[in-house]
């Protein structure tokens, strides 16, 4: 339907558009809150592909975040410092010479491409170590929670390298913009604005491709693609690989806008509380899971500002309620149930005439009821049989 | 001291230590094997164990004050599995990796309840005095070797649990029940096997032996709000090697998981070897994805 999807698009440009122009009225702080939170959408977008079309759960979505955001934090933690100077971390811990690994980070572009490379590469060879043996998607989540778990464990334990617990902030400037510059700030809202609508129209682009059908198609039924001759694990690795990309860039951002990177940002429990924004919003929706990520974080907020210890059994009562009364999550909500409401109590239109001409009328609930329908009722050859009989 | 002795000492931690991980993992895998049911709260089980042990040797003394600590845990958390299983774990049937999310959000309830009730420092449980002395080894290759009683205890308690699951899975009516519906779950119902009866009792007597894990735990640390997150992910590690639904691949990833990174320990720090703990773990899966013990099955969509 070429219609709705002009609509669509035109609304989203219009959202865009808004947004764009928050930094003239809103307040700094808010401002401030909101980039942070656009940086985290990126994520989301990925966590939904991998998640919401791949059906891979990761819970270790914050190791990729880490990554590109440590990968950036380096760099600046590099620039303006003599030959032979060193962070001031590493000369507190005593530490006489630059790590070979950290020196490659002192050049920008190596810096800005390893926000996306380094993710994704860790991101590509995770995947295809389980999967190309079919290891089964609970493994997975729970090899990638370890992983999370590793990741922080060791990031605190290095401090001599990483910076320890309280991670890498006092940062240098970034290509010369000073980051604590309110202009630069404003500039930097808008690349994240822009890097946030470019993700989205990319996945929104990819799901639609036959690269996004298939992914889809494993999901529903791995060894079935298989039998027509497919194979999924490049599939896998590569949706994987994109999913870990993406959240490489939000680590990125959202570092450059909160001026610190921590592994308390990157552990066990920040990499399930990232699943929870999507899960809220809707995995199988991109838009479902930017609008569950500002959701759950500005509630956040709000809620550990006003009683700080309330937040974890909101946390929790959201996954409980969420996945057990709405798998889909909001965007879900907003799916079909809302939609006959609206048509048949507010315009009027009959049940039968709306189920018929407004519904999609095969969707996967239908065939697969009707499969299973067809498959318990004796087949016409067999009934025929029974009839001679 | 010796190097012998070094290693050996390791060991000995290992020992120990992968059998507070077989009795935090056994419940999984019996969850996990026969449910497809992933307990992120199992975990917090072991807290919720450690808690009460802790609040019955607070009333209790004496002799008795131990097994009474152990009793209490295990038939609380047995409690509290049965009513998980009934009011919410239940309607997840046959969405793994949902059950997964929703545990998680009930283990952050439990532990921020624990964390307002008890705060977030740790409560100490003090070993009886007939568990506080060791053995030393004092001559030979072995010397300066320390094999404290609690840890002795805790080594023999994973034992006598693990043989009474054993036996009852392998020897008694409910066994038989519960392993005809972990091989077929519908012919084993078609035959009159009430699965869901089979499924409550196999998630509660897994939280019961999570709850007596933290029972025993608590005598050697101190119960903290996370300390079954400390616990849970290793005990993850220990169901993907040994293979869900196996006992005794669960006892050997158990004692593997804890002998490694034991050992580990001596020739790096505890973070790193955490890493090459789970480098470890992804290169052996590589090797038998389905665990050291695999059941054998001809089902081609498998977990």
């Amino acid at each position: 339907m070429p219609k709705s999807g002009t609509v669509k698009i035109a609304f989203q440009l219009a959202i865009l558009v808004a947004a764009g122009f928050a930094p003239f009225y809103l307040s700094s702080y808010n401002l401030s809150l909101l980039g942070r939170f656009l940086a985290l959408c990126i994520l989301a977008l990925g966590i939904a592909l991998i998640w919401g079309w791949g059906g891979m759960l990761s819970l270790g979505q914050g190791v990729f975040f880490g990554l590109g955001a440590y990968s950036l934090a380096m760099y600046l933690k590099l620039v303006g410092l003599g030959p032979g100077d060193l962070p001031d971390f590493m000369e507190w811990s005593g530490l006489s010479r630059l790590p070979w690994w950290w020196t490659v980070f002192r050049n920008p572009a190596v810096a800005i491409a390893g926000v996306i490379v380094v993710p994704a590469a860790a991101a590509a060879i995770l995947a295809w170590l389980v999967f190309h043996r079919r290891v089964g998607g609970i493994y997975f989540a729970l090899i990638t929670q370890a992983l999370a778990l590793a990741f922080s464990t060791l990031l605190i334990s290095e401090q001599a390298y990483t910076g320890g617990f309280n991670g890498l902030t006092d940062f240098g400037a970034l290509l010369g913009f000073q980051l604590i510059d309110p202009k630069v700030q404003r500039g930097l809202f808008w690349v994240t604005l822009a890097c946030l609508a470019v993700a989205l129209f990319f996945l929104q682009w990819l799901v639609g491709t036959d690269f996004g059908k298939i992914v889809l198609a494993i999901r529903d039924g791995e060894n079935r693609i298989r039998f027509l001759g497919y194979n999924p694990v490049p599939y896998k690795v590569v949706v994987f690989a994109i999913g870990g990309a993406l959240a490489g860039i939000s680590g990125a951002l959202y570092m450059l806008h909160a001026g610190v990177i921590s592994p308390a940002m990157v552990g066990v429990v920040p990499s399930i509380e990232m699943i929870v924004w999507v899960a809220v919003g809707g995995r199988e929706s991109l838009v479902g899971a930017i609008l569950g990520t500002l959701l759950v974080n500005f509630g956040k907020d709000w809620i550990s500002s006003a009683i700080p210890s309330l937040w974890l059994f909101v946390i929790g009562l959201l996954f409980v309620i969420v996945v057990t009364v709405v798998p889909k999550g909001l965007s879900g909500l907003w799916g079909e149930p809302v939609r006959n409401w609206v048509a048949v109590k507010i315009f009027r239109i009959s049940p039968i005439r709306h189920a018929l001409v407004v519904t999609e009328p095969l969707n996967n609930i239908a065939v697969e009821k009707m499969t299973s329908a067809a498959s318990d009722a004796p087949g016409p050859e067999h009934r025929e049989r029974l009839d001679e009989a | 001291m010796g190097d012998t002795a070094v290693v050996a000492g390791q060991i000995f931690n290992g020992i120990s230590v992968g059998s507070i991980l077989l009795l935090a993992a056994l419940g999984l895998v019996l969850s996990f094997g026969v449910m497809k049911v992933i307990n992120m709260a199992h975990g917090e089980m072991l807290m919720v164990g450690g808690y009460l042990s802790y609040l019955t040797f607070h009333h209790a003394h004496g002799p008795l004050a131990l097994p009474a600590a152990m009793l209490v845990s295990f038939v609380g958390a047995t409690l509290l599995g049965a009513i998980l299983d009934l009011t919410i774990i239940r309607h997840l049937y046959g969405r793994p990796l949902d059950t997964l999310i929703v545990t998680w959000g009930i283990s952050l309830i439990f532990q921020q309840g624990a964390r307002s009730l008890f705060g977030a420092i740790g409560v100490d449980v003090t070993a009886p005095q007939w568990l506080q002395n060791s053995i030393s080894i004092n001559h030979g290759l072995l010397a300066g070797v320390d094999l404290p009683y609690v840890r002795l205890f805790i080594i023999g308690v994973a034992l006598v649990v693990l043989a009474v699951v054993a036996l009852c899975i392998g020897r008694t009516r409910w066994g038989t029940m519960l392993r005809a519906v972990h091989q077929d779950r519908e012919m084993a119902a078609a035959l009159g096997v009430n699965t869901h009866l089979i499924d409550l009792a196999v998630f509660a007597l897994g939280t019961g032996i999570a709850g007596l894990a933290g029972s025993v735990l608590a005598l050697i640390a101190p119960v903290t709000p996370t300390v079954g997150q400390s616990y849970i992910v290793y005990a993850f590690l220990v169901v993907i090697v040994g293979g869900p639904g196996s006992l005794i691949g669960a006892a050997l990833a158990a004692l593997c998981v804890g002998l490694f990174s034991a050992t580990a320990q001596i020739f790096t720090s505890v973070s790193l070897s955490d890493v090459f703990l789970l480098v470890a773990v992804i290169l052996f899966i590589q090797f038998r994805p389905k665990g050291i013990v695999a059941t054998h099955s001809r089902l081609l969509e498998d977990a």
